[in-house]
């Protein structure tokens, strides 16, 4: 810890520190130390910081800025950078596109939400909001009127001009890049198409069959959660979370309630955090039987997706049995979770897990040994380890590549260190891979509750709360494994009752932002493929 | 006037009966010749209901669900869903609908052939739902199309969505299909914003929709005389 504030003085002599007692150091640095910095965190042997967990953009109430989260695979450390922009009306920061592959959204989002302009940025659009939308709405002080932005009925206006902005002698000079060339052959993909799994536009310039780009337009569905958490007493805000990644609700809504436990200070009964790991566990199941529908049907076999749904709803009875809804749960509070288990759901459960297995080779013997799936499937759309971590994807999209970054195993949470389970890890990279991780994934899944619910534990399901939850002041951040990936949430608290900012970190988002480089170069039928095995889920890309 | 007792296998018809917007659909009697024509083709409308596949987020999901084995939506025709909005007959907007999304849908349902339904599924379609307050979100999709059919519920669960549809078949059952249902459509015209306070846009460019609720304004005369006879 020591060692990497010192490092950080010799290169930003102006740093101020703060958490040197924790184990993630926090350091505040000026925007024109910032841009040198980037290049030592990436390259120097003693940092190493190669993945990019995420990217907050802050009002911190005069000025506006940006949190950086940075995590070293090699040197399993982890800093969090603070660089407040230093004019209001015109907030610039340095790009860290070079360096990482997902800074390229994860700019494009805070442009979009407090109107700072990265330096050196390729591509500074919008990423959610339309092109015509006026203001900047996380801002705290932003107009929300309906007169100034009103439900427009005519088209966005789509502009084929991206443009950037450069550094020169001191001077920030606007560039127009043209995202198209005029003789381009552009296809749009969605918003309304079956394959994109949501409401998600492809802009695709192809040559005969051949992908040669692909621009994501995202926002169809962003619904301004984190704006509104602003304004909600924290046991609201909770009630979001299941409604970002649906079919991880549980998950989700873990993440948030452990982060504000942990920042209360609460201790929570050992039956809740039975519960949670089982309910989680269970969920997983679900959101991966869900994938195996989806992929096969946007390959055209309608079968399976019986045989999934079959199976799936035999988990969401599970759910409904203990008082959790189907689909968006609404199952645990701060505190553990809200109804006792139903007498009957370790019989059922114990039921279920010894009928899974005996069903899932009928699964494979139906799809995945076919021979069009195999072909669309194996070496289509190869993700190497160096790319997933560069681009923030996490996952089972990211443990096909090879990257061991299941955070049950390595930063186990709830009771994740008591059970026995195998990360599941493939080298591959391609479509294959990444469906064959999850359902190996679903073996490990029944493995884990096979476990927790033999020792499950008699006791309270809910640690007593007061009425008016306050969380003491300062920055938090908890982060699970969901069925897609990593999930983190981030709340900055001053002391009230409503966060002063809540940040959640979407693992759909690096994996949509992957699908231009997984398919240059490939088919267009290659595009469906790919995008059944990434597997996103686009409220939680939009928030 | 006493008006036909639609026939739903599997549904008592008395559960109907909290709609009584659906007797204005009958109010006026038809034909002899016509209405058995009428219901003819709308006994075959309405058991082959075909749904675009359309889902923005969570209720998309229930939406699939009754697709499935367990609640299977091909019982009552709905099975054939469409990706593309030319052969569709109904939309069920499932999910939230925000500002960036608004004119896509719309666009939707222009591209439907007529006759056309609309389905708000879930309480996002139906008001926004818990993200009313929202600054990108629109406040039901009711501001947009013309909502035939509400299904509430957060999500709503499939037995609702089944329910709901069957309202829909209901409402297909009794609607006059010459002269009115089979009429031309509207011309099209340059949208504009909807700022608050305003009628929704499509109050005025749909008035001579025939399945609206607020179509029956349209026929003020036949309200006024049956008024009359009513009170003779
Ligand atoms: S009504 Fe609820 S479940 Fe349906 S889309 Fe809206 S938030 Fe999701």
């Amino acid at each position: 810890m020591s060692t990497l504030k010192a490092q950080i003085q010799n290169i930003c002599p102006q740093a101020a520190f703060s958490h040197e007692d924790t184990d993630t150091l926090h350091a505040e640095v000026s925007p024109k130390e910032l841009a040198g910095l980037f290049k030592h965190l990436k390259t120097d042997k003693t940092f190493l910081f190669d993945y990019m967990e995420d990217l907050i953009g802050m009002d911190f109430g005069e000025k506006l800025g940006v949190i950086y989260r940075f995590y070293s695979t090699e040197n399993k450390q982890r800093i969090v950078l603070i660089c407040q922009a230093e004019s209001r009306e015109k907030p610039e920061l340095p790009s860290a596109t070079p360096w990482w592959g997902i800074a390229n959204f994860y700019e494009r989002e805070v442009y979009d939400f407090f109107g700072i302009i990265f330096i050196g940025h390729p591509d500074m659009r919008r990423l959610f909001l339309r092109n015509d939308w006026v203001g900047y709405p996380l801002r705290k002080d932003y107009d929300a009127s309906p007169e100034i932005n009103p439900v427009r009925l005519d088209a966005e206006p789509m502009d084929d001009i991206a443009p950037s902005y450069s550094e020169k002698d001191g001077k920030i000079e606007e560039e127009d890049n043209l995202r198209f060339q005029k003789d381009e052959y552009v296809v749009n993909i969605g918003p309304q198409h079956p394959a994109t799994h949501g409401v998600l536009h492809f802009q695709v310039s192809l040559e005969g069959e051949t992908v040669k780009k692909v621009d994501v337009h995202c926002g169809y569905i962003h619904r301004g959660i984190e704006k509104m958490c602003e304004s909600l007493t924290y046991p609201q805000t909770i009630g979001y979370t299941d409604r970002l990644d649906y079919l991880s609700a549980h998950q989700n809504r873990h993440a948030l309630c452990a982060c504000i436990e942990e920042a209360m200070g609460l201790e929570i009964p050992r039956r809740a955090q039975y519960i949670r790991a089982l309910m989680d566990e269970l969920s997983r199941i679900q959101s991966h039987l869900l994938m195996y529908a989806c992929y096969c049907m946007d390959l055209g076999a309608l079968t399976p997706f019986f045989y999934a749904f079959r199976d799936r709803e035999k988990i969401l009875n599970i759910f409904e049995d203990s008082g959790a809804g189907r689909l968006i749960q609404n199952y645990y509070v701060i505190g553990g979770v809200s109804r006792d288990l139903h007498p009957d759901f370790v019989k059922k459960t114990a039921e279920f897990i010894k009928y899974l297995p005996t069903v899932l080779p009928e699964y494979h013997k139906v799809f995945t040994g076919n021979v069009i799936f195999q072909q669309r499937s194996k070496g289509i759309g190869i993700l190497t380890r160096e790319q997933a971590i560069s681009n923030g994807v996490t996952g089972p999209a990211a443990r096909a590549s090879g990257w061991a970054c299941d955070l049950r195993k390595h930063q186990p949470y709830s009771v994740y260190d008591e059970v026995e389970f195998n990360e599941i890890i493939r080298t591959g990279g391609d479509c294959f891979d990444r469906y064959m991780v999850r359902m190996d994934e679903i073996h490990e899944s029944i493995a884990i509750i096979d476990q927790l619910l033999a020792k499950l534990p008699e006791g309270d399901y809910c640690a007593k709360t007061k009425p008016v939850i306050k969380l003491p002041e300062g920055r938090y951040f908890k982060s699970v494994e969901t069925a897609r990936g990593e999930f983190g949430v981030f709340i900055e608290s001053r002391g009230e009752k409503y966060p002063w900012r809540l940040k959640f970190h979407p693992p759909c988002l690096p994996l949509v932002s992957v699908v231009d480089l997984l398919t240059r170069g490939g088919k267009i039928a290659d595009l469906i493929s790919i995008g059944a095995s990434l597997d996103y889920v686009v409220p939680d890309i939009d928030r | 006037m006493e008006i036909k007792k639609p026939k739903i296998k599997g549904l008592p018809y008395n559960e109907f009966k909290d709609n009584e917007y659906i007797e204005e659909l009958r109010r006026n009697g038809v034909g002899v010749i016509v209405g058995v024509l009428d219901e003819l083709i709308n006994w075959g409308r309405s058991n082959s209901v075909w749904p675009l596949t359309f889902a923005t987020s969570c209720c998309g999901i229930e939406f699939m669900s009754i697709g499935a084995a367990r609640y299977d939506f091909a019982r009552f025709g709905f099975e054939v869903t469409r990706a593309s909005p030319r052969q569709a007959d109904v939309i069920m907007v499932a999910g939230t609908i925000v500002t960036k999304m608004a004119p896509v849908l719309l666009r939707l349902y222009e591209q439907m052939a007529d006759p056309k339904y609309v389905v708000a599924v879930g309480n996002c379609a139906i008001s926004g739902g818990p993200f009313t307050n929202s600054y990108h979100v629109v406040q039901g999709v009711d501001k947009i199309l013309p909502v035939d059919v509400f299904i509430p519920g957060c999500p709503t669960r499939p037995e609702a969505l089944l329910y709901g549809m069957m309202q829909l078949q209901r409402k297909i059952k009794l609607e006059h299909f010459f002269g009115e249902v089979n009429k031309k459509e509207p011309k099209s015209h340059q949208m504009p914003a909807i700022y608050p306070g305003e009628e929704p846009v499509f109050a005025e460019k749909y008035k001579q929709h025939p399945i609206l609720a607020n179509a029956a304004q349209n026929r003020p005369q036949a309200d006024t005389k049956q008024a009359e006879t009513k009170a003779e």
